[in-house]
């Protein structure tokens, strides 16, 4: 009996692909939003976390001055010096390391080649702290730090640009009036969730910076990683503490640098992904919705076109339940064939917006599932009116319709 | 058999509307028919013969009276009973066919047994054999498009007979085909009363058409004004 009725709704939605097709396209439209959403979604949330891991996790940044997240800081602030560095070193606990940075744009040169980038002065705890693997070579030693010799580390994009194929390793770089000794490439780290470039980085012995870059003994930031995470808060107090003692600041007086949490901005990111999430859903809902009417419609056109059928049928024995049975089984199955098209459409339009995008394209089994079901849900929902008006029929009056 | 009793009524009336606009089809309607009869209902129209023949076949309830079918009191069942009535012991032909397109006749001739579930090799043989009978055999996959009307009529009483039932009831089932077509159809409904023991009541306008049956009962404003047995040929 109920492969006859889906036989039966099958060669009834053939008999109108047209009107079909059109009425499904609320469905169709809806559960693609939902299934492309998604797919896009986790697709984007996983490429954040990715970036976000990559910029090192556990993460605390330490500034001079109260300025928000971002490039510059306050440049009137104090900046910090080796001192504070070894300060926090010697009084933090549950680190795993802590990495002065200070910065400042060059012109990198090899041969007839040039490429403008940035060059960055640190201590070999900048590998762990902000998650660089080597690709080759070696990082800076103890003795290079201590004494400032030109050597660097590059990272890859410079490798392209500047070697090409090449073997960088033991070749001089010039940058500005400093020659230096390229010891290592850096493996890839790709774009960040903004877009920059972390691959074109030159990094070399603080002290190196200080008296052969900068000129001056500045460090811009402090990159603190904390081995564990329920452990930032508390790392963040002391480390706030030990720096209010370097600076002597007394008690009551503001902080004249910030301390900034990375988990806090991935949050931050995380909610403003969810936030899109709930809208598109809603817009989807009320796709669905439109959809389900839709369905709805066209059965009562159906059940009023075949007045007649319905009324033979009964005649000859069926039950008011059997032909419910029928027409709940063909708005089904007509509900279905719509969630199909959206399903395959949304993983269509997500692995486009994977390559568009260059995120990774992740369809959810479950998600799929999900949309399959609530698609057979719409069918029952807004099919039971139509049917039951369908089984509701006088076969004396259907038979007498033309 | 020809002395059971099939189909009773006592005092059956049918109304239908209320106060100024109440139509009285049926005013009192008292008939027995027994087992093996094959009886045609005249009248002219509006006289009442098609509720009669409604109420007969379970399709419509009578507003007061007594209704027996096969001993079984027929005015207190549900809309679902009589469903069940219907497919296990009525067979209707209908002026116009009622066939369902786009479906071919054996697939026609199969549903009931469908509704009624019977097993898919069960229902093919079943409607296989009938459309014997009526003589169709070769247009089973025929539509009722690509068939004549007396075919498709012939296929309409195959879909009767299928089930088996206690009684066919056709109502004008020559109103839509011309002399010679028409003579056919009786033909194969006298043949199956005399070779099946099938009962049949039949509702026709056409004095020629109820020739062929043994009685004739006439109906005029709502009542039955006379019911004549011709002695069995």
């Amino acid at each position: 009996m109920l492969w006859e009725a889906i036989k039966l709704a099958t060669s009834s939605i053939r008999r109108n692909v047209l009107r079909s097709v059109l009425t499904l396209l609320g469905i169709v439209i809806g559960v693609a939003a939902v299934i492309a959403m998604v797919t896009i979604g986790s697709g984007a949330s996983q490429k954040v976390q990715e970036n976000l891991a990559k910029l090192g996790s556990n993460m605390l940044i330490a500034r001079p001055g109260q300025s928000t997240f971002g490039p510059g800081g306050a440049s009137d602030s104090r900046a910090f010096d080796e001192r504070d560095v070894a300060a926090l070193k010697s009084n933090l606990t549950g680190v795993r390391g802590v990495a002065p940075t200070a910065q400042k744009a060059v012109k990198a040169v090899f041969g007839a080649l040039n490429y403008d980038t940035s060059i960055t002065g640190t201590t070999s705890d900048y590998f762990a702290v902000q998650d660089w693997s080597l690709s080759d070579g070696r990082i800076f030693s103890d003795g290079e730090e201590r004494s400032g010799t030109s050597v660097c580390v590059i990272g890859s994009t410079i490798v392209t640009e500047l070697f090409g194929a090449a073997d960088p390793l033991g070749e001089r770089l010039r940058l500005g009036n400093l020659s230096c000794e390229v010891i290592g490439t850096l493996s890839s780290k790709g774009q960040t969730a903004f877009g920059t470039d972390q691959d074109s980085i030159i990094l070399m012995p603080l002290r190196t910076y200080h008296r052969r870059i900068a000129g001056n003994t500045r460090i811009s930031s402090l990159s603190i990683s904390v081995l564990e995470q329920s452990d930032i808060a508390r790392v963040q107090r002391d480390a706030e503490d030990v720096l209010r003692e370097r600076r002597r600041i007394v008690p009551g007086e503001d902080d004249d640098f910030s301390i900034r949490d990375m988990t806090q901005i991935a949050n931050t990111l995380a909610s403003t992904t969810t936030l899109m999430t709930g809208l598109l859903g809603a817009v989807a809902a009320v796709s669905l919705l439109v959809g389900g009417i839709g369905i709805m419609n066209i059965m009562l056109v159906s059940v009023t076109e075949r007045t007649r059928e319905i009324g033979i049928r009964l005649a000859i024995g069926a039950l008011g339940r059997q032909v419910l049975t029928q027409f709940l089984v063909e708005s089904i199955v007509l509900a279905l064939f719509g969630g199909v098209l959206g399903i395959l459409v949304g993983l269509g339009l997500a692995g486009l917006a994977s390559l568009l995008m260059g995120i990774p394209f992740s369809a959810d089994p479950k998600v799929v599932a999900l949309a399959f079901a609530v698609s057979a849900l719409i069918g029952v929902v807004f099919g039971y009116f139509p049917a039951r008006r369908a089984a509701r029929l006088d076969p004396i009056e259907a038979l007498r319709r033309e | 058999m020809p002395d059971v009793l099939l189909v009773s009524f006592r005092g059956i009336t049918r109304h239908y509307g209320e106060g100024g606009g109440l139509v009285r089809a049926l005013a009192g309607v008292d008939v027995t028919i027994r087992r093996g009869e094959f009886i045609a209902i005249m009248g002219p129209s509006g006289s009442g013969k098609s509720t009669a023949m409604n109420i007969i076949g379970c399709l419509d309830r009578p507003s007061a009276g007594q209704f027996q079918f096969s001993g079984v009191d027929v005015t207190s069942l549900s809309q679902d009973q009589r469903a069940l009535l219907r497919r296990n012991y009525l067979g209707f032909v209908f002026q116009g066919f009622n066939l369902l397109n786009r479906t071919t006749a054996i697939e026609n001739v199969e549903l009931p047994l469908i509704y009624r579930g019977s097993p898919k090799r069960e229902r093919h043989a079943k409607a296989m054999d009938a459309l014997r009978l009526v003589g169709l055999s070769g247009r089973e996959h025929h539509t009722p498009g690509e068939l004549s009307g007396g075919q498709q009529q012939r296929v309409a009483i195959a879909r009767a007979i299928v089930i088996d039932p206690l009684l066919l009831l056709a109502d004008e089932p020559t109103g839509n085909l011309d002399t010679a077509r028409s003579h056919e159809i009786m033909d194969l409904i006298t043949r199956l009363n005399v070779e099946q023991g099938l009962t049949i009541v039949m509702v026709t306008h056409e004095p020629d058409m109820a020739a062929y049956a043994h009685r004739t009962i006439r109906f005029v404003d709502g009542v039955i004004v006379s019911d004549v047995t011709r002695k069995a040929a």
